[in-house]
């Protein structure tokens, strides 16, 4: 009974924590709000009374321009594209190299994930890179080229790895008396016992595609058609950027010229749009994902 | 004698030659199955890797990766640091921005993480958590987006407004002097609730036994934070720390170029390692140079790495990466 009371009593840990927490999460949540919020707002009104929490004047229309126009929906089917053909193609390749060498039946296993854990410690870097990509390649201006030079990632493959080795090994194994070959094996048998796994994985991967801006700008910027929305972001920031320094420097510039703030509001409302709307259900995998990360290492 | 021993070495090599042989066609599937993956490391990785060649090369577009080459012409900027100036500044800020980022964020994980473990309310607990992950979601483009239009406007920006309120006039995009202290404030608000649920897991893998036995012998709930719960946590922390200390020659380049761009008057606070070889490579068309800057980082990079592990290894022998 004692010590039931003291349990409940209220210590000053409880309060510290309570408010550190509520600190955090709502420097978190308030610019997402405040995104939003001006996303709905009149211009004018935005103009005038600055930024609000709660729109003072509501209004679609920047909605109506940005969803209007014919980029929107360009770069939108070139993100959507990348991100899912580009998470199904990482899941494949990674998996695919990933199951062998959690097998343990390989004699040059070693070696093998030393080819790939090398490429984590050392890279050629940008230059070489880019030379490569755009001179021998010819990637530059496709969507490929936002999707295969990050095919597999090394660290996800070891996650998958990782989780692929923890799956009994009888399991496989009573598969390869049937007669199955590896490949029958890690299609019919290992994939579908690894459903979490795979979401957890796919995660980081979406998330990598969905965000990817720079090689857009390395390598697709002279082609509209190859925008993703990220891309289109900086694009809008940019001409902002410049259109604000020649004005300053005294050159004549026209206000219309400017992509206005509810505008650019609208604009990354419908970017972050599908990520925050599938991170509710995502979520779980998500946290998931971080402790294994973090327990093998 | 000598042939004799010519024949051995012959007959072991075929030895060697047939078990390999032997091997692959033993797990003639699995072997199969990894070539497309080496295939692509040995495209994207490899290939890059041996291209560091023009970092002795006279680069010029034609000839790609095999135009003449000039010795050790493109590395001079490491011996006499007076010809770029602005590639020491950014070497120092690259390293400087690191610490400032690998220590507050590291402090505000483990902060959050022992707030939420603490919490009573499973379900706030959850919820904040939930919360604090959100940023990670978000690219780098948005945040840009967020700070110049909404928080660090010179005309209407919230911070600008606020910080009028109080007397205080500072032109964001045009003073260095501020932006540190911004951009770790960024990284933070980014990374730590990522960074957080790491030391949670930790946390909730504590055997609550031992916990409860520490109450039992009238250990205070402070007095088991601080000297059970932080000890536990201990080889989580260096592990990560040693994991982001290895990177420290790297620069956010996504974080830092999205946010900065090229407005130079935020240079000389802001200007990494990254942005600097990027901007050598595009504006300047300085192939060369480019690549010798980023090989040497590269160097220095895979020995701080080898150095970490190698003190990882002695202080927490658990928690060395390899």
């Amino acid at each position: 009974m004692h010590s039931k009371k003291i349990k409940k009593r209220i210590s000053w840990i409880d309060i510290v924590s309570c408010v550190i927490v509520t600190i955090f999460a709502l420097l978190c949540l308030i610019p997402f709000l405040y995104i939003i919020s001006a996303s709905l707002s009149d211009e004018n009104f935005l103009v005038r009374e600055g930024y609000r929490i709660i729109p003072g004047k509501l209004s679609l229309q920047a909605y109506s321009i940005v969803l209007g126009g014919e980029q929107i929906w360009s770069s939108y089917r070139v993100s959507i594209v990348v991100t899912l053909l580009g998470t199904f193609l990482s899941l494949f390749f990674s998996s695919l190299i990933a199951y062998p060498l959690s097998t343990k039946r390989l004699k040059y296993e070693a070696m093998i994930n030393f080819y790939v854990y090398f490429t984590m410690l050392f890279s050629g870097g940008l230059v070489p890179t880019y030379i490569l990509i755009s001179r021998y390649l010819k990637m530059t201006n496709t969507i490929w080229v936002l999707i295969i030079p990050t095919l597999i990632i090394p660290w996800n493959m070891f996650l998958l790895r990782n989780f692929y080795a923890s799956i009994p090994a009888s399991l496989a194994e009573s598969a390869r008396i049937d007669g199955a070959n590896d490949f029958t094996i890690l299609i019919k048998i290992i994939l579908p016992c690894s459903k979490p796994a795979l979401a957890t994985v796919g995660l980081f991967y979406a998330l990598g595609y969905w965000n990817e801006w720079f090689k857009a700008m390395l390598y697709n910027s002279g082609e509209k058609a190859t925008w993703p929305l990220q891309y289109l972001i900086m694009q809008i920031i940019r001409k902002a950027e410049t259109i604000t320094n020649m004005a300053a420097q005294g050159v004549n510039v026209s206000a219309s010229n400017m992509p206005s703030n509810t505008m650019k509001m609208a604009t990354a409302i419908c970017t972050i749009g599908p990520i925050v709307l599938a991170y509710p259900f995502v979520q779980r995998y998500f946290t998931g994902g971080i402790m294994v990360g973090s327990v093998k290492g | 004698m000598r042939g004799r021993q010519n024949g051995m070495r012959v007959k072991g090599r075929q030895r060697t030659k047939n078990s390999f042989f032997r091997e692959i066609r033993k797990n003639v599937f699995l072997y199969g199955m990894t070539i497309p993956g080496l295939v692509f490391f040995l495209i994207f990785s490899y290939v890059p890797m041996a291209g560091l060649i023009i970092a002795f090369q006279n680069f010029n577009v034609k000839q790609g990766f095999l135009s003449p080459f000039c010795g050790l012409d493109n590395f001079k900027f490491f011996f006499n640091r007076s010809i770029f100036p602005g590639l020491t500044k950014a070497g120092l800020n690259t390293i400087w921005l690191n610490l400032l980022f690998i220590a507050a964020t590291t402090i505000t994980s483990v902060i959050l993480a022992l707030a939420f473990s603490e919490i009573r309310s499973k379900k706030y607990s959850k919820l904040t958590q939930t919360l604090s992950l959100l940023p990670y979601f978000i690219s780098w483009a948005i945040i840009s987006l967020f700070l110049n239009s909404v928080l660090l406007n010179a005309s209407n920006g919230l911070l600008v407004n606020l910080l009028r309120d109080f007397g205080i006039e500072i032109n964001f995009y045009a003073d260095a002097g501020v932006w540190p202290g911004l951009l770790v404030f960024l990284k933070v608000w980014q990374g730590a609730g990522y960074g957080s649920i790491v030391y949670l897991a930790t946390i909730t893998g504590i055997d609550p036994q031992i916990m409860e036995a520490a109450e039992i012998d009238g250990a205070t709930r402070w007095n088991r934070l601080r000297y059970m719960t932080l000890p536990i946590l201990r080889p989580t922390i260096v592990l990560m720390t040693l994991f982001s200390v290895g990177k420290i020659f790297y620069g956010d380049f996504g974080m830092i170029y999205a946010i900065i761009g090229d407005n130079g008057m935020l240079y000389s606070t802001t200007d990494v390692i990254d942005t600097y070889v990027y901007r050598a490579m595009r504006t300047l068309g300085q192939y060369g140079l480019s690549t010798a800057i980023s090989m040497m980082q590269s160097v220095l990079g895979f020995g701080l790495v080898m150095v970490a592990n190698g003190v990882a290894r002695k202080l927490e022998p658990d928690s060395a990466i390899f």
